[in-house]
């Protein structure tokens, strides 16, 4: 800009070109051409970081768990704003945002269910609520297909509330499935029980106990257990008939205790936050669908 | 508006897309008598020396800027920590006690990138830009955007290394902005990815005000040491979309910065401060069309030019309310 003012408030006239433009000194001439240099610089520089966001959605190696109601995941990262509206009405915060490492991602709302799982605490999945863009929907728009297996038979009732006129929660979809990754590890199906503080006395993670206030989670390490054969994840399952412990038949033809996970898992992830094993035997598959 | 004011208008709109302003070619009578008046006069160029001995400099426009910008950010952080419900979400998109409000440019990243317009998203994005057709389109970048804010002081440490001369301010073709705009528009209709919003600073300051720091302040940190030590405010100068944005809807604005002839020493200091420049060209010597000249709609309404301004030539106003009063 004020290069320009010099150049043009100089009282020398100058020799016109053939095309009749000004004549541009040497010197003018080299300030534009390392100006357009510079353009292209910070061009280059913008539009790299831009894309770069691309890489980790290439690379990942494990899908986000999204928020209940949340689209399929290019669909989601589409939509979403980045605002945390979802975060700021959960009342465990069991919603994050994602950092930098997520690219394209960043500022867009995850679930970690081993440190806090979504326990429908808020009865009326009030992320989907607060979602201002319909990224987290109770009812996606037809022009969006539903993957099979994603789709909930039936929608889920909530054990919390089912006393209510309403049971249930309005969701359509699963956000993913547990799935009994380490069954090895898992205590019921070692006829083990359980006594004490799942995952020890420091773990942060709520949960709502019906028992000790339904419209107040409390901290799991405030509520020890003492099981004769460990249920955990179907004793603190949320919604009915996902998960139950079925006797099932071993490998070496032997009968013994398991957790069987059903259709109508939403994949909030309570079993794997309250799974007493480490690492956890029980986990959520994001973005998986139902397969019997 | 005069036929000059209209042609200066419509230039201003292209300055905002990066056009270079140019010499009107042709001034109003009313000012080239007051241009041909200040020519060589003495008493003039005695009362403009005494002026400035006497000029204060203020922050009053700065300081409520400030603390406007202040209070807008920590309403968002306070919504969330104290659980006030006030103002809940962040820049991008919020609720201001229950109305949905989305920041425009978000807006159409995500309406190009997800091709599918909810109710909401529809009424929020219609609720910020009434709002900011009423306060002054770009008004949004000096008076809200947390990013202006450490730029502003991030500018401050380039000036006085530039003082020193130890930094040069490196400038580049204001026209990249729109072509930015443009690239980035269409990368989110042809990607389905809101791809600006990964890397937009003011999304990025907001969230981490809001839910904690992250690691996607290095960018932000990134674009400020570009700026104190290569070119001074580039982020807002030549990349952000979002202040052509806001930009566009203040054509419309009433609220702007009004520029008298009359008074005015040309002594440019009000350039010297402003973060768009290019929309304080009428007040170089001989270029005001008329006595008195609107600034273009790229103007952040800042108010730093009128903080500067010894002679008061440079101040707000709400066009049509003088004539309500």
């Amino acid at each position: 800009m004020s290069e320009n003012e010099i150049e043009s408030d100089g009282n020398t006239p100058r020799k016109p070109t053939p095309e009749g433009k000004p004549a541009v000194s040497i010197a003018k001439r080299q300030t534009n051409r390392r100006r357009v240099l510079r353009t292209i610089l910070l061009t280059g520089g913008v539009l790299g970081a831009a894309l770069s966001g691309f890489l980790p959605l290439v690379y990942a190696q494990k899908k986000r768990l999204r928020p209940p109601g949340a689209l399929d995941e290019k669909d989601f990262l589409g939509s979403c704003i980045k605002c945390g509206q979802c975060v700021q009405v959960c009342p465990v915060s069991a919603i994050k945002l994602a950092d930098l490492v997520d690219g394209m991602g960043v500022g867009t709302p995850y679930i970690d269910p081993r440190n806090q799982a979504c326990d429908f605490s808020c009865d009326a999945v009030q992320c989907i609520l607060a979602c201002p863009t319909g990224s987290l929907t109770y009812h996606k728009p037809d022009f969006l297909p539903v993957r099979p297996g994603a789709a909930l038979a039936a929608k889920p009732i909530l054990i919390a509330k089912e006393k209510d006129a309403e049971p249930t929660l309005n969701m359509h979809e699963r956000i993913g499935v547990a799935r009994l990754t380490r069954p090895e590890a898992c205590l019921a199906i070692q006829g083990k029980g359980f006594k004490g503080q799942t995952r020890g006395p420091d773990f942060k993670g709520q949960l709502r106990y019906m028992a000790v206030d339904r419209w107040k989670p409390v901290k799991i390490s405030s509520h020890p257990y003492d099981l004769a054969e460990c249920d955990l994840c179907v004793r603190e399952c949320p919604v009915k008939g996902a998960i139950s412990i079925e006797t099932v038949f071993a490998p070496d033809g032997s009968k013994r205790k398991s957790p069987v996970v059903h259709e109508p898992c939403v994949g909030c992830g309570v079993c794997e936050m309250v799974c007493p094993v480490e690492p956890t035997a029980i986990s959520i598959e994001a973005g998986e669908v139902w397969k019997s | 508006m005069s036929a000059l004011l209209k042609r200066r208008f419509v230039e201003q709109i292209k300055v905002m897309f990066g056009a270079e302003p140019s010499k009107p070619k042709e001034i109003g009578p009313a000012a080239q008598k007051i241009h041909f008046y200040k020519k060589g006069n003495r008493d003039l160029i005695a009362e403009k020396l005494h002026a400035r001995a006497h000029a204060t400099p203020s922050h009053k426009w700065r300081n409520r800027r400030w603390a406007t910008l202040i209070f807008a950010n920590l309403l968002f952080t306070l919504s969330f920590f104290l659980d006030i419900q006030i103002l809940e979400g962040a820049l991008t998109a919020s609720r201001f006690v229950g109305f949905h409000l989305i920041d425009l440019n978000s807006a159409l990243q995500v309406m190009l990138a997800h091709k599918h317009i909810i109710n909401n998203l529809l009424i929020g994005t219609g609720t910020v830009l009434l709002l900011w057709v009423l306060l002054g389109g770009r008004t949004f970048c000096s008076w809200v955007c947390p990013y202006h804010l450490l730029a502003e002081w991030a500018e401050k440490i380039h000036l006085y290394l530039a003082k020193k001369k130890l930094v040069t301010d490196q400038t580049m073709d204001r026209r990249l902005r729109t072509v930015f705009w443009a690239i980035f528009a269409l990368l989110a209709l042809a990607t389905g990815y809101t791809v600006f919003e990964a890397i937009s600073p003011t999304g990025i300051l907001s969230r981490a005000l809001i839910y904690g720091p992250g690691l996607a302040l290095l960018w932000v940190l990134a674009l400020l040491f570009f700026e104190v030590f290569f070119s001074r405010r580039a982020w807002c100068r030549y990349a952000c979309p979002i202040g052509l944005t806001y930009g566009v809807v203040g054509i419309v604005s009433p609220v702007r910065i009004i520029y008298k002839l009359d008074a005015c020493f040309h002594e440019g200091d009000c350039r010297k401060v402003c973060l768009v420049p290019h929309v304080l060209d009428t007040v170089i010597k001989g270029r005001a069309v008329e006595t008195e000249v609107p600034i273009g709609p790229d103007c952040t309404r800042c108010g730093l030019c009128v903080d500067t301004c010894p002679t008061g030539s440079l101040s707000f106003e709400v066009k049509g309310l003088s004539k309500l009063a």
